[in-house]
C-alpha cells in the first residue's frame, strides 16, 4: 500500500514535470489558433525563449531576468509571424515552420559566437535558475498520512514556473470565456468579417492574440532550459512543441481539455520512463520503441474514435482581407 | 626550344622534390553535430587535431557538420580540395565517408566510431564496452543502496555496448548488484534531450540507484544535472566531464578521440597510413576512465587499486568483456 502510493505519487510529479511546457504551449496556441492564426512555430518560439533564458540567466545570476529576456524575444518572433500572416497575408504554415527552422538555426549560431560551446549555454548558477519552492507547512505536513503525504509529496516542491503553467489554464479560460477581449478574440477566429463590421480591428486582435502566445512560449522555453536544466542545450525543445499543439488540437481548442490532454501525454510519457527495461508478466520485456510510440499510437485512437469531433475555429488559417 | 624544354623539366623536378621533402600534407576533418566545442566527443577530436597543428605546423581545413545534409557534401568536398587525410567523426558520417572513398580511390579518409570497411578508409572504433567496465566496477563500488542506472542515448548497438559493458563491470565488483538500464529514445533527438535525460533519471533514483552513467550526449546534461540536485553520482562519456558538477560526477568514461585523431594525421603526415580497422582498447590506451582533481576525493584507493587491476586483467585476457555487437545481445 504504501510503496503503491509512494510509485502513484512519484509518477504524479514526473507527469507534472513533463507536462508544464506542454501546458504553457498549449494556452500559447489556443490564443493564436483562437483568433484565427495557425501557429505550428510553438516549438521555435520555445527553442529560442530557452536560449535566451539560459543565456541571460548566465549573464546576470538572475532567473527572473532570464524568464523576462525569454518572454520578450518569444514574443518577437510572434510579431515576425503576425508580420508576415496579418500585415501581409502570408501562408501561416509556411511562417511557422519558416520561424521553427530559423530558430533551431539561429540558437545555435548565437550560442557558437558567445560562447563557442557548439551551441550549448554554459550552465546556470542555482541563482539563475527556478529551483523547487516549498511551500508552507510542507515539511511539518508531510507525516499526516495520505492528505499530508499528498501536500508535501505532490503539491509542494515544484518551481515557479510549474505553479505559473497551472494557474495559466483557468486565467486563459477566465479571458477567452469571461472577458470583451476573450469573446472578440473568439469571434474574430470565426468570422472575422463581422468583427471588422462591428468596427473592432481584426488585425490588432490578432497581434495580440500572438503576443500573449509569445510571451507564454517564452515561459515555456525558459522552464526547459533555466528551471528543469541547467543550460541551453540545441534543438532542447525536442519536438515538445508539437506536442503541446497536438494536445491542443486534442482539447478541442478549449483551455481546460487542452490542459488534460498535456497531463495524459505527460503521464504517458512519466509511464513510458518507468517501464522501460521493466518485465511485464505474460509478455517479457516490453520493446524501448513500443512503449515510447505508445502516446502517438494513443492519439491516432482516441482521434479516431473516442473523443469526437474536432472542430477549428472557423477562420483559422484563412487571412483577412477587407472586400474593396 | 630544347633549352627551355630542359629549364621546364628541370623547374619539374625542382617542384616535384620541393613538394615531396616539404612533406606538407593538407588535412582536413569533418566534426560532427554538436560542433567542436561540445565538450565531449568533437572536442576531443578538436584537441587531438590542434595538437598535431602545434606539433608539426601544418595546418588542417575544419569543417562543422550542422545538418544531416551537409555531412557528404563536407567529406566530398574536402575530398576534392585535394585533402590527403579526410577525417570524418562520428557513425552518422559512416555512410557518408564509405561513399565519398568509393568515388575518390586514391583519397585516404579515417572514420572515428564508424564500421566502414573499403581498402582507402581506416576506420577506428574503440572497445566502449572495457571501458564502461571499468565505470561500471566504479559505480557499483559507490553505490550504497546496491542499485546502479545507465541512461543511453538513441536506442543503438553501438550505445548498447556502453550499456552492456557497464552491466558486466557493475557485476564483477558486486554480483548482487542491480542495473537500471534506459534508453532516451530512437530518433537522433535523442541525443538532445536533458529535460527527458533528466526525467529517466529522476526515474532511476526513485527506484533506488544512487550512480548513473550516461552515455547519451547532449542529453547527458540534464543526467548530470539531476544527479547534482539529487545528490547523487553521475558518471560521464566520452571526454573527461569530471569538471562539469564537481563533488557529484563520479568519474568519466573516456574514449581517447585526441589520441586517435592525432595518430591518423601523423600516420598520414609520416607515410605510415593504413586502411583497414583500428580497434582500440584498455590495450592500446583507446579507452579508460578519469581521476582527477575533481573527483579525486570520491574515489578512495581501495577501489583505485581494484579498478587498476581489473584493468590490466582486462589487458592480459584474464577478464573478458562481452561485447554487445558480437551477437547484438548482451551475455553475461
Amino acid at each position: 500500500m504504501e510503496d503503491a502510493f509512494v510509485f502513484i505519487t512519484l509518477t504524479a510529479n514526473a507527469t507534472v514535470r513533463v507536462a508544464t511546457p506542454l501546458i504553457l504551449c498549449a494556452m500559447a496556441g489556443l490564443f493564436s489558433e483562437r483568433s484565427g492564426i495557425i501557429d505550428i512555430s510553438l516549438e521555435g518560439k520555445m527553442l529560442g525563449g530557452a536560449f535566451m533564458a539560459a543565456s541571460v540567466s548566465y549573464a546576470t545570476d538572475s532567473a527572473w531576468l532570464g524568464l523576462m529576456a525569454a518572454i520578450m524575444f518569444s514574443m518577437v518572433l510572434a510579431m515576425l509571424h503576425g508580420f508576415a500572416c496579418i500585415t501581409h497575408n502570408g501562408n501561416q504554415v509556411v511562417s511557422g515552420v519558416a520561424l521553427n527552422m530559423l530558430m533551431s538555426g539561429l540558437t545555435v549560431v548565437m550560442g557558437i559566437a558567445w560562447f563557442s560551446r557548439g551551441g550549448q549555454t554554459p550552465g546556470v548558477s542555482p541563482d539563475g535558475r527556478f529551483l523547487p519552492i516549498n511551500l508552507p507547512f510542507a515539511e511539518a505536513l508531510s507525516d499526516v498520512p495520505i492528505i499530508g503525504t499528498f501536500y508535501s509529496g505532490f503539491l509542494s516542491g515544484h518551481n515557479a514556473l510549474v505553479y505559473l503553467a497551472f494557474l495559466a489554464v483557468p486565467a486563459t479560460w477566465w479571458v477567452v470565456y469571461r472577458t470583451r477581449f476573450g469573446l472578440r478574440l473568439r469571434a474574430v477566429g470565426e468570422n472575422p468579417h463581422a468583427v471588422d463590421t462591428a468596427g473592432i480591428s481584426v488585425a490588432w486582435l490578432r497581434y495580440r492574440g500572438l503576443l500573449i502566445c509569445g510571451g507564454l512560449t517564452g515561459v515555456a522555453g525558459a522552464y526547459l532550459s533555466i528551471a528543469q536544466n541547467a543550460s541551453f542545450v540545441r534543438e532542447m525543445s525536442a519536438g515538445q512543441g508539437y506536442i503541446a499543439l497536438a494536445a491542443m488540437i486534442f482539447g478541442k481548442w478549449r483551455p481546460v481539455p487542452a490542459m488534460l490532454a498535456c497531463l495524459m501525454f505527460g503521464l504517458l510519457d512519466a509511464i513510458a520512463i518507468r517501464l522501460q527495461g521493466v518485465v511485464v508478466p505474460g509478455i517479457g520485456e516490453v520493446p524501448v520503441q513500443l512503449i515510447q510510440a505508445l502516446p502517438y499510437v494513443l492519439t491516432v485512437v482516441l482521434l479516431a474514435g473516442f473523443i469526437g469531433k474536432s472542430v477549428a475555429p472557423k477562420a483559422i488559417g484563412v487571412p483577412y482581407v477587407k472586400e474593396r | 626550344m630544347k633549352h627551355f624544354l630542359k629549364t621546364a623539366s628541370a623547374a619539374a623536378v625542382l617542384l616535384a622534390s620541393f613538394s615531396a621533402s616539404a612533406a606538407d600534407i593538407k588535412p582536413s576533418v569533418v566534426f560532427d553535430m554538436g560542433g567542436k566545442f561540445d565538450k565531449s566527443f568533437n572536442e576531443g577530436v578538436y584537441n587531438g587535431v590542434e595538437k598535431f597543428k602545434k606539433e608539426t605546423g601544418i595546418k588542417y581545413r575544419e569543417f562543422e557538420v550542422t545538418n544531416e545534409a551537409q555531412r557528404e557534401q563536407a567529406i566530398r568536398r574536402m575530398a576534392k580540395r585535394g585533402s590527403d587525410i579526410v577525417l570524418g567523426i562520428g557513425f552518422a558520417q559512416s555512410d557518408a565517408v564509405k561513399k565519398v572513398a568509393g568515388e575518390y580511390p586514391n583519397g585516404q579518409f579515417a572514420i572515428i566510431d564508424g564500421f566502414v570497411i573499403a581498402p582507402n578508409v581506416n576506420a577506428i572504433l574503440f572497445k566502449e564496452h572495457e571501458g564502461s567496465f571499468l565505470v561500471g566496477m566504479i559505480a557499483a563500488m559507490k553505490s550504497k543502496t546496491g542499485t546502479v542506472g545507465f541512461v543511453g542515448g538513441m536506442d543503438i548497438p553501438l550505445i548498447r555496448r556502453f550499456g552492456c559493458g557497464y552491466l558486466q563491470g557493475a557485476k564483477h565488483a558486486n554480483s548482487s548488484v542491480k542495473v537500471i538500464q534506459n534508453m532516451t529514445g530512437t530518433t537522433p533527438s535523442a541525443w538532445n534531450d536533458p529535460g527527458r535525460g533528466g526525467e529517466l533519471t529522476k526515474g532511476q533514483f526513485a527506484q533506488g540507484a544512487d550512480v548513473v552513467f550516461a552515455a547519451a550526449g547532449g542529453t547527458g546534461v540534464g543526467v548530470y544535472q539531476a544527479a547534482k540536485d539529487a545528490g547523487k553520482f553521475a558518471i560521464g562519456v566520452d571526454s573527461n566531464q569530471n569538471h562539469l558538477h564537481p563533488g557529484t560526477m563520479l568519474t568519466s568514461m573516456i574514449k581517447r578521440v585526441d589520441v586517435a585523431a592525432y595518430n591518423t594525421f601523423m600516420n598520414a603526415k609520416n607515410g605510415t597510413w593504413k586502411g583497414g580497422i583500428t580497434s582500440l582498447g584498455l590495450a592500446e590506451d583507446g579507452v579508460g576512465w578519469a581521476l582527477d582533481k575533481h573527483n579525486r576525493s570520491l574515489i578512495s584507493a581501495d577501489m583505485e587499486n581494484k579498478v587498476e587491476a581489473a584493468r590490466k586483467d582486462i589487458i592480459a585476457g584474464k577478464i573478458k568483456v562481452h561485447d554487445y555487437m558480437d551477437g547484438n545481445k548482451c551475455n553475461m
